[in-house]
């Protein structure tokens, strides 16, 4: 049977981590949907040595492993574990939003910004306001997956002692010698974010498909 | 040239030996860890899909809890917590299990979702042919499911062997390990090894995209 006094005595760890696990996986979501759409704008625009580098980032930062990435901006920079996890991880994540958001808006018709082309718009208010709203239909399912990737990936945050769910956790584990129980409460508390978000992300898939 | 330097410096043919011993434990550990998973994903996605009672819910809890966590955990709990009843394994054993149990997890959801994208009609058709259930599923619905589902698996293999690089919170020696000692080493400053480490990751990982990529170009 599970040690109820593990969580119970531990809490304040517990509830400490939990909080900096949401609030790394919340920031680096907004800054690498910020970075990630400069980027899907740069694949797309029509110049082609500013497609070249933001193709390059993408197949790059998608092929390596982000926990190399979150190492590097630890020990290069001079920041702390949890701003350097979360700056490992926008930059990883910004990749992978940055080819949803790319599939969205390539799924608009071309037309689309032909006639906002035509009507006067330059090409940055045509993205801005023709083509990106009705992209934004498509990516948000995505953005969702990605998102419960950034939670458990904030675990990494642990390895650069960054303070969060999973780093508590070990702490609990050194200190109580009851490795086992600690991970099990450790996992559930990553449950109470994952498992909502799925259903979520799952939903509006379906919900998508349906009015496609 | 300044810009070089640094990377000459560390490229020592003893320094790339080591940093390609350890990439060999890297692509050691994916191998077995891709042939087990996609034969534990493949049996527990096709379960799944057949809807058998009780066993299909069952793996679909399993499954659900195993994707939601992070693969670090699942990676601590193997090597940690787990001596605790009784089970003790080696480093590279318990980062083979980890990541066999995540992968499996993900591949089955790819393996379900390719089987259910094929037609009902085509099962109806098969069995009204004569075929039995496991007939229909392994020469009608497998063989066209399978075709789809190339791409997302050759994805989740390249999600796999990025994944392997986690092992180094349990020491395994792969590439990434053997380059964070490099970088203690040789004081060489962290660009110029984290870069030769991303490289040989990406020049693996990449190949395999452009063969997912040529693959999905293919049916289309």
């Amino acid at each position: 049977m599970l040690d109820f006094s593990i969580l119970t005595d531990n809490m304040d760890a517990f509830l400490e981590g939990f909080k900096v696990t949401l609030i790394a996986s919340f920031i680096a979501l907004i800054c690498s949907f910020i970075l990630g759409t400069l980027i899907a704008v740069m694949r797309i625009a029509p110049f082609k040595p500013i497609n070249w580098i933001g193709t390059t980032y993408v197949e790059f930062i998608r092929n390596i492993p982000v926990l190399v990435i979150v190492f590097f901006t630890y020990l290069a920079g001079n920041f702390g574990g949890m701003a350097a996890g979360i700056i490992g991880l926008t930059v990883y994540t910004a990749a992978f939003i940055a080819e949803a958001i790319r599939a969205g808006i390539m799924s608009v018709p071309r037309g689309q910004m032909e006639a906002a082309r035509s009507s006067g718009l330059t090409y940055g208010q045509a993205m801005r306001m023709v083509i990106l709203p009705q992209a934004v239909k498509i990516v948000i399912p995505p953005l969702g997956n990605q998102f419960i990737n950034l939670v458990k990936n904030s675990s990494l945050l642990a390895v650069v002692a960054g303070g969060d769910l999973m780093y508590q956790g070990d702490l609990i584990s050194a200190s109580t010698f009851v490795t086992f129980d600690t991970y099990i409460f450790v996992g559930l508390f990553y449950l109470i974010l994952t498992i909502p978000l799925s259903f979520g992300v799952g939903y509006l898939e379906k919900r998508l498909a349906r009015s496609n | 040239m300044n810009l070089l330097a640094p990377f000459i410096e560390v490229l020592t043919l003893d320094n790339i030996k080591f940093l390609l011993e350890g990439f060999m434990v890297t692509l050691k550990v994916a191998a077995i860890s891709i042939v087990l998973s996609s034969i534990i994903g493949g049996l527990v996605g096709t379960l799944r899909y057949a809807k058998i009672p009780v066993v299909s819910q069952l793996l679909a809890v399993v499954v659900e809890t195993i994707r939601n966590l992070p693969l670090l955990l699942i990676i601590f709990f193997t090597y940690f917590a787990l001596p605790e009843i009784g089970i003790d394994m080696e480093i590279m054993t318990a980062a083979i299990v980890a990541l066999t149990i995540f992968e499996s997890a993900m591949l089955s959801e790819i393996i379900r979702s390719g089987l259910n994208s094929i037609d009902k009609g085509q099962i109806e058709a098969g069995r009204s042919s004569g075929l039995n259930y496991i007939q229909t599923l392994s020469y009608i619905v497998m063989p066209q499911a399978l075709r789809r589902m190339v791409p997302p698996i050759v994805s989740q293999f390249i999600s796999l062997l990025k994944d392997t690089s986690l092992a180094v919170v349990i020491a395994l020696p792969d590439l990434l390990h053997n380059g964070q000692i490099l970088y203690a080493q040789t004081g060489s400053g962290v660009t110029p090894i984290f870069t030769i480490v991303a490289l040989m990751y990406f020049i693996v990982n990449f190949t395999l995209s452009r063969v997912a990529r040529r693959l999905e170009l293919k049916q289309v």
